[in-house]
């Protein structure tokens, strides 16, 4: 059965290359889909029966490989099925002009590469083998490097590639010597079941860092996120809702799973993400304020959610050290259903984001505006998504920031008082992250949607195709039914938690809550609707007037200049936190004796200070000191073997002395 | 239950015209009646709707939302022992975030005008309000620590311990609050609803393309934000009354000195310029620290 398997979904993923040009979308799709029944069958059978599924693949070394799949196994092959099926449904759509330029493996590379990145990130999930694990991270950041590269004509999508390859493998390369590590003090095989015999005989500090910055570069977590605010924008639409929505939720996954082993010393490694998460959640909103590249301002995003998903898992596991349930529970719950919310959310804008890319060819969000009119139903699914990720009721981000709210404000009161002040601090991040967010997503939605049009670019943007909107509405859907029913998600965020923490009861006890939350915004809908109706009334028999808009009597202005732009409304951000944005000036002032003064320029552009400091400035040092020692690259080939000889000399020289 | 949303809705419609009144007696004028912002409303709703060309839907329905989310978060209000009609734990966070929903949309509506007024006045109005979020957060935070609870109804109902701390944490919450309601409601020293120049405003200036019925909307929500502020700080005030009589006499009490306050804090304070105004939101938060220290020393969490 399963060797049957493993060659229909290989002879249909290679015939891709094989079969005509029109072909090829659908062969992707029909094998995703089988992947996604089969993966998903699976996923069903271990959480609904709450129990570990086993599937024995083959041996490598004298080593079984097994696909053993848990409840938080399952849970991530969910958020994956999801997200990649919008993500190939938005394809469709998406990559049509594409598919007029590029050739036929050019295009089948790329589907290839999609379907290599489904395969592998659902192999992650489900497997606990080490050199399997590592072959299949390999595999996953290969194919998402050639995703990203689709687009390669320009060379900065090209430079972002290979930074994202690059960066990946520093991760891989700790991620390898950490399991090494384990494998040689234990004298066990590499993978994550010799974790156990590892953590109950040496110190778990140093080892989990190791994981943490293994895993913590995929996640995304500042300072090790540089590669994201350049790979998200230079990947096509439907990838970079791919990646932010699930690939870098795999460092997550990594981290999760090495907690489950873990069952001393969480204090530390609890306060450990939990800093950690906080800098990301705080620093990643307030850069993305500054971004006009509205992907990139996403990618941004992407970085906080990942520090707000911390901050859950962070209070989970200080929850478990400090023996408090309710916080370990409610941590957990919050954080593990952010990822889920974060998939959704940050997909749709994505895709959202994609559509107005394709329309305009611009992801300068200061080219654009009043798209709305333009666009209507993106617009619509562009506003869902920025409340939902800024944390509004009555959308699904609410409902995680509320549980982890719930637990921090639950267990203020009943313990010591350093304790206290970090439960507040957290409870302090996440208003300030939430209040940022607003900031932004007012500003990036408003700018790119309303308004007037600031450039000709939006000239000739119309609503996108019926097929583009689809996934949309799907991922909508989801996002509406968590928002507006939270209690009925708790069962399966209780069996979820019940990976990490005994007693998952206490979930159950906030079903009140959650009803009344649901009832909540129930009562907000109607109101809308009934106040919506009784104004339709009011109006019915008037007409109503339309003039311009106010502009202190004065209507000569031409509207797209006399708008707020995207630098204005960001300012009081960037004077406020300059030590962060980094926005630098590039102005040649006119000086005072120039008579006839030549056209000058005036830009800003922010750059990302962790960037500059942790890669850009070390690689520039060690760039300048080989260009130094590039003195002994002359071209003259007596040189070089006078360095020859220099050589066996020093060696003779030492293996006399007895050095060597 | 209901009668806290009642007393509350009265409140709103009556609160800007004793403002008004206060404040035209204070300067030496004879003022407008005290419901002649009811008048005003209900000429608004007669009137004919006036909208931009640049705006679309979302101008449109914004301000509905917002009177809609306003309006939802007064049922959460307690008054005295008269328990809010909706009431669970944690639900001040959900007060704060459909407050938030709210202005979300406001801004996106004077964003919607395409007019460079009114996006100086929303970038304000998303700038302050963030700024001034985390004083509410850590104030609620500090009362949570203190009773034990995370309902409104439960934190002011074993708010009122008799120790002198008690009386700190309470008049310096309270003085936390109500500075807050002035940055919601964009009042002074944030704001000046009376200023004549489009630049220097900040809420006003973000509703001037709205009318008629919207406008209208805006306005009752404004009144009711002062109402709802109004009720949490005499809830801070006073224990909680099991008498109904009690809370009917003593509620309009508060609300009156509420409103008389803001009226003369609105007459005898200079409007803050605009750079200082960040600072002096990021104070409240400041000072809302030493309210979550005073309650760590009630508890007993801190001990000299």
């Amino acid at each position: 059965m399963k060797e049957l398997f493993i060659i229909l979904i290989s002879l249909l993923s290679l015939s891709i290359f094989i079969v005509p040009k029109k072909m090829q979308y659908f062969l992707m799709l029909i094998s995703q889909i089988i992947l996604m029944l089969f993966s998903g069958y699976f996923a069903f059978l271990a959480f609904n029966g709450n129990q570990t599924i086993q599937i024995k693949l083959f041996s490598i070394l004298g080593n079984d490989v097994n696909i053993i799949a848990d409840s938080l196994s399952a849970f991530f092959i969910f958020v994956i099925n999801l997200t990649v099926f919008t993500g190939s449904l938005y394809a469709y759509g998406y990559l049509k002009p594409y598919r007029d330029v590029k050739t036929k493996t050019e295009m089948a590379w790329h589907y290839f590469n999609f379907l290599l990145l489904h395969i592998s990130m659902l192999m992650v999930v489900v497997l606990r083998e080490g050199i399997s694990f590592l072959f299949f991270w390999e595999l996953m950041s290969v194919s998402t490097f050639f995703l990203i590269l689709f687009d390669s004509e320009s060379q900065e999508n090209k430079k972002a590639g290979i930074k994202f390859l690059i960066q990946m493998h520093i991760a891989f390369f700790i991620l390898i010597a950490t399991f090494l590590i384990i494998s040689l003090k234990t004298n066990q095989s590499i993978g994550f079941d010799s974790l156990t015999a590892y953590f109950n005989t040496f110190p778990v500090f140093p080892l989990f860092l190791m994981f943490f910055i293994g895993f913590g570069i995929k996640a995304g977590f500042i300072p090790l996120h540089t590669w994201l605010p350049h790979a998200h924008p230079a990947a096509p639409s439907h990838i970079s809702g791919v990646m932010s929505g699930v690939m870098i939720k795999m460092g997550i996954y990594g981290i999760l799973r090495v907690i489950t082993y873990i069952h001393t010393n969480l204090l530390s490694i609890g306060v450990l993400i939990l800093i950690i998460s906080i800098y990301s959640g705080i620093i990643g909103v307030i850069i993305a304020i500054v971004q006009h590249d509205f992907k990139k301002l996403l990618a941004y995003h992407s970085i906080e959610n990942i520090g707000i998903i911390g901050i859950g898992i962070g209070f989970g596991v200080i929850g478990i050290a400090v023996n408090n349930p309710i916080l370990a529970c409610l941590g957990f719950a919050g954080g593990l259903l952010h990822i889920l919310n974060h998939s959704l959310f940050k997909s749709l804008l994505f895709y959202s984001a994609g559509s107005v890319y394709q329309q305009t060819h611009t992801r300068n969000i200061e080219q654009l505006g009043g798209l709305g009119k333009k666009m209507p139903a993106t617009a619509l699914f562009f506003l869902i998504g920025a409340a939902a990720i800024s944390g509004l009721p009555p959308f699904n981000g609410f409902i995680s920031e509320f549980l982890i709210y719930g637990g921090l404000f639950k267990s203020l009161s009943n313990n010591n008082f350093i304790f206290t002040f970090t439960l507040l601090s957290g409870i302090i991040a996440l208003v300030i992250i939430g209040g940022l967010a607003v900031f932004c997503f007012t500003k990036v939605f408003s700018i790119i949607f309303l308004g007037n049009a600031r450039s000709k670019d939006t000239e000739k943007a119309s609503e996108v195709k019926k097929i583009m909107l689809l996934p949309k509405l799907i991922i909508t859907l989801v996002i509406v039914f968590i928002g507006f029913f939270p209690f009925l998600i708790l069962k399966p965020l209780s069996i979820l938690t019940g990976t990490f923490i005994e007693n998952t009861s206490f979930l159950f006890n906030i079903e009140g809550i959650m009803t009344n939350i649901s009832i909540t915004v129930g009562i907000l809908v109607v109101l809308i609707a009934i106040l919506w109706f009784i104004k339709k009334q009011f109006y019915k028999k008037q007409s109503k007037t339309i003039e311009t808009t106010w502009g202190c009597g004065y209507t000569g202005a031409n509207p797209a200049v006399h708008q707020y732009t995207a630098t204005s409304y960001a300012n009081y951000i960037v004077r406020k936190a300059k030590y962060i944005v980094g926005v630098k000036k590039h102005f040649k002032p006119i000086e005072k004796d120039d008579i006839f003064p030549e056209k000058t320029e005036f830009e800003t552009h922010s750059s990302d200070v962790f960037e500059e400091k942790t890669i850009l400035k070390p690689v520039n040092k060690i760039l300048n000191f080989l260009e130094k020692i590039a003195v002994f690259q002359t071209g003259n080939i007596q040189h070089y073997l006078l360095y020859a000889l220099f050589f066996i000399f020093l060696i003779s020289i030492l293996t006399i002395l007895k050095i060597i | 239950m209901g009668i806290s949303i009642i007393l509350i809705i009265i409140t709103a419609l009556l609160f800007p015209g004793i403002v008004t009144f206060a404040k035209t007696k204070i300067v030496g004028r004879k003022g407008p009646k005290i419901i002649q912002p009811i008048y005003d409303l209900f000429k608004l709703f007669k009137k004919r709707n006036v909208y931009s060309q640049t705006s679309g839907i979302i101008f449109q329905i914004a301000p509905i939302i917002y009177f809609a989310t306003v309006f939802l978060a007064a049922f959460f209000i307690p008054i005295g022992n008269y328990k809010a009609i909706i009431s669970f734990n944690g639900d001040f966070v959900l007060f704060a975030y459909l407050l938030g929903f709210g202005r979300f949309m406001m801004i996106l509506a004077a964003m919607d005008t395409g007019s460079g007024f009114e996006g100086m006045g929303a970038n304000r109005e998303a700038f302050y309000s963030l700024l001034a979020e985390p004083a509410f957060f850590i104030i609620f935070s500090s009362v949570a620590l203190m009773t034990g609870h995370t309902s409104f109804y439960d934190i002011f109902n074993n708010l009122h311990i008799e120790t002198a701390l008690s009386y700190f944490v309470a008049a310096l919450s309270i003085y936390i609050l109500f500075w807050v309601s002035m940055v919601e409601n964009s009042r002074m020293p944030v704001d000046d609803p009376k200023t004549h120049l489009e630049l220097t405003m900040v809420h006003e200036v973000m509703v001037l393309d709205h009318s008629g019925f919207e406008l209208a909307l805006i306005q009752l929500a404004g009144g009711l934000k002062f109402a709802i502020f109004g009720t949490l700080i005499y809830n801070f005030i006073l224990p909680i009354q099991n008498n109904f009589l009690a809370n009917l006499i003593l509620f309009p009490i508060v609300i009156l000195i509420y409103a008389l306050l803001v009226a003369v804090s609105e007459s005898y304070k200079a409007r803050n310029k605009m750079q200082k105004n960040a600072q002096w939101i990021i104070t409240l938060s400041a000072i809302s620290i030493v309210v979550f220290l005073s309650v760590l020393i009630i508890t007993e969490k801190i001990i000299f």
